[in-house]
């Protein structure tokens, strides 16, 4: 028997990650900066730790319900309504999944299937892709632009919708662009999107972090609420990435087909993280504040390191995320990633890894320390000028 | 301004070109402004936090709590400057509660602190008691932990 043979061909022609060999580049190097990974540098505030060491010295080492523990919907409820002027009821419109990315998961599960097609912008996070191929759903992508600051522009969506179209991603904050859409770019998302029969899933997990005011979520907007499923997360605002908590929230016949899926796959978050969840909504804006000051302060510091290494820059203004243009260089992202880290030791990611349309750019966090952050922006203006 | 204050807090080094690119500002205006926080007594030095425990030199450091009489028309002012004159005298605070002054006294010894305490501190006239706690090991000071791993020790997956 030949086992490859036993694997579904959607999961199998669903091509592996292209960015393993810089890691394994990168374990066997000393003074090597990371500029690859996509988690925050912070360690989860303590109060947040406390409150799940407490929960097990406790002993709350059982399950919860499958939708997470009320408490905890409930102070998600009251979050997302002060932060985000969406309210929704606690004991049907939320469901604590196992970091956003299950909630993307089941979301995509619940909702399509083979013939069915899933709108997903680009670049962005590559899971999407992924877990719309897992299904058996098409993929339709459209490419953001630079020019239009890797904001998605309403008739790039009118033409990209077709009778077959059952889910639209809005995938902002984005990762890896750091591109936000403003109140005026949402408003005409929303209008094209508010007579269509199709479910909007925003994933708004950096909502916490941008830097140009606050964040509008896609679900305040009365005329999607129904249709829109909000995915959101503790991993970015809170330092939480290892704790794998995040929630949903939507129309309860959406968040119960949903919860159809993790009672089954999860049958509910780890315990642990949720106590922990919990604190965090309950008492950790100041730190989240702290956080966000700190990463708009590196965010200029990259960005202006960039350009003045000589490269084009377009400014990011959410997420911890700068994605850079290496052009002007004559490499592909991927030659400029390897021999970025081969020669200086920066690890950063190719543009492409996040869609074709990605090719010609780089993703470099500045979820990392100032100092470092000072040292690889020297490394790369070196390499740029080198490779000039 | 007060993100300035909080970048110099945690690096004194921190310089105005460095500043003014973290938060978007020339750097005429963080300098500047930097001035002008000096010169209101804002900011009222730089320092550098030292852990002596890893160095050569011995150093002991002890907390005093102090019971004063206030005098008249001074109240605590003209004891604590009597106290905090003395260069052994780290730091003076005026305190709410059980005592009056908390005086942090900084030795080569505890020989050294302690006669500092009999000779110079009890005898003032206003003194009423002094109670000496000897600092055995520092953990953390000024929001710094002494003996943190600092490692990024954070594994590559996907994106």
């Amino acid at each position: 028997m030949n086992l490859q043979d036993m694997i579904r061909p959607a999961v199998r022609d669903v091509p592996p990650s292209g960015i393993r060999k810089y890691f394994d580049l990168i374990n066997e190097m000393k003074e090597a900066i990371s500029l690859g990974i996509g988690e925050p540098d912070f360690v989860t505030p303590w109060g947040i730790r406390e409150a799940g060491i407490y929960s097990l010295e406790k002993g709350h080492t059982h399950y919860s319900s499958n939708p997470g523990f009320i408490e905890l919907r409930r102070q998600i409820a009251k979050y997302v309504e002060r932060k985000y002027d969406a309210v929704y009821d606690p004991a049907k419109e939320i469901v604590v999944t196992v970091g956003a990315s299950e909630g993307i998961d089941i979301a995509l599960r619940a909702l399509v299937g083979p013939g069915d097609e899933v709108i997903i912008p680009e670049p962005s996070f590559v899971a999407y892709k992924g877990c719309t191929a897992f299904t058996g759903a098409t993929p339709v992508v459209i490419e953001l632009k630079e020019e239009d600051e890797f904001r998605l522009k309403p008739e790039q969506l009118i033409k990209a919708l077709t009778d077959r179209t059952k889910v639209v991603i809005l995938p902002f904050p984005n990762n890896p662009t750091g591109a936000v859409m403003t109140e005026e770019d949402q408003r005409k998302i929303v209008d094209v999107l508010k007579d269509k029969d199709v479910i909007i899933i925003s994933d708004e997990i950096y909502a916490e972090l941008t830097y140009s005011g606050k964040h509008r979520s896609f679900a305040s907007y009365p005329e999607i609420k129904e249709k829109t499923i909000l995915i959101n997360g503790f991993s970015k605002a809170f330092a939480m990435t290892g704790w794998r908590i995040g929630y949903a929230c939507g129309h309860p016949v959406l968040i119960e087909a949903m919860n159809k899926i993790h009672q089954y796959a999860i049958m509910c978050a780890p315990t642990t993280a949720q106590y922990a969840a919990a604190e965090a909504l309950s008492s950790c804006d100041d730190e989240v504040d702290a956080m966000v000051r700190e990463y708009n302060r590196r965010r200029r510091v990259m960005v202006n390191g960039f350009r003045k290494a000589g490269l084009e820059c377009f400014e990011p203004l959410g997420a911890f995320y700068v994605f850079p243009c290496i052009k002007s260089t004559g490499m592909s992202s991927d030659e400029f990633c390897e021999r970025l880290l081969v020669e200086e030791k920066v690890l950063t990611v190719p543009g492409s890894a996040f869609g074709a349309c990605g090719e010609g750019y780089i993703r470099a966090t500045y979820a990392n320390s100032y100092e470092n952050i000072v040292e690889a922006m020297k490394r790369i203006s070196r390499f740029v000028s080198a490779h000039k | 301004m007060e993100e300035i204050l909080e970048i110099l807090e945690s690096n004194a080094r921190a310089t105005a070109e460095e500043i003014a690119l973290m938060l978007d500002k020339s750097v005429e205006e963080v300098k500047a402004t930097i001035k002008k926080l000096e010169e209101e007594n804002v900011i009222v030095g730089y320092n550098t936090l030292i852990n002596w425990e890893n160095s050569t030199r011995e150093n002991v450091t002890a907390l005093i709590e102090v019971k004063v009489t206030p005098q008249r028309g001074q109240g605590f002012e003209k004891v604590a400057e009597r106290i905090y004159r003395y260069p052994q005298v780290k730091s003076c605070y005026l305190m709410s509660g059980g005592f009056d002054l908390t005086v942090i006294i900084e030795g080569k010894s505890m020989k050294d602190v302690a006669l500092f305490v009999a000779e110079k501190l009890a005898p003032l006239e206003s003194v009423l008691s002094t109670a000496t706690h000897f600092v055995l090991k520092k953990y953390k000071d000024d929001g710094v932990v002494f003996e943190e791993n600092n490692k990024d020790d954070r594994e590559v997956l996907i994106l």
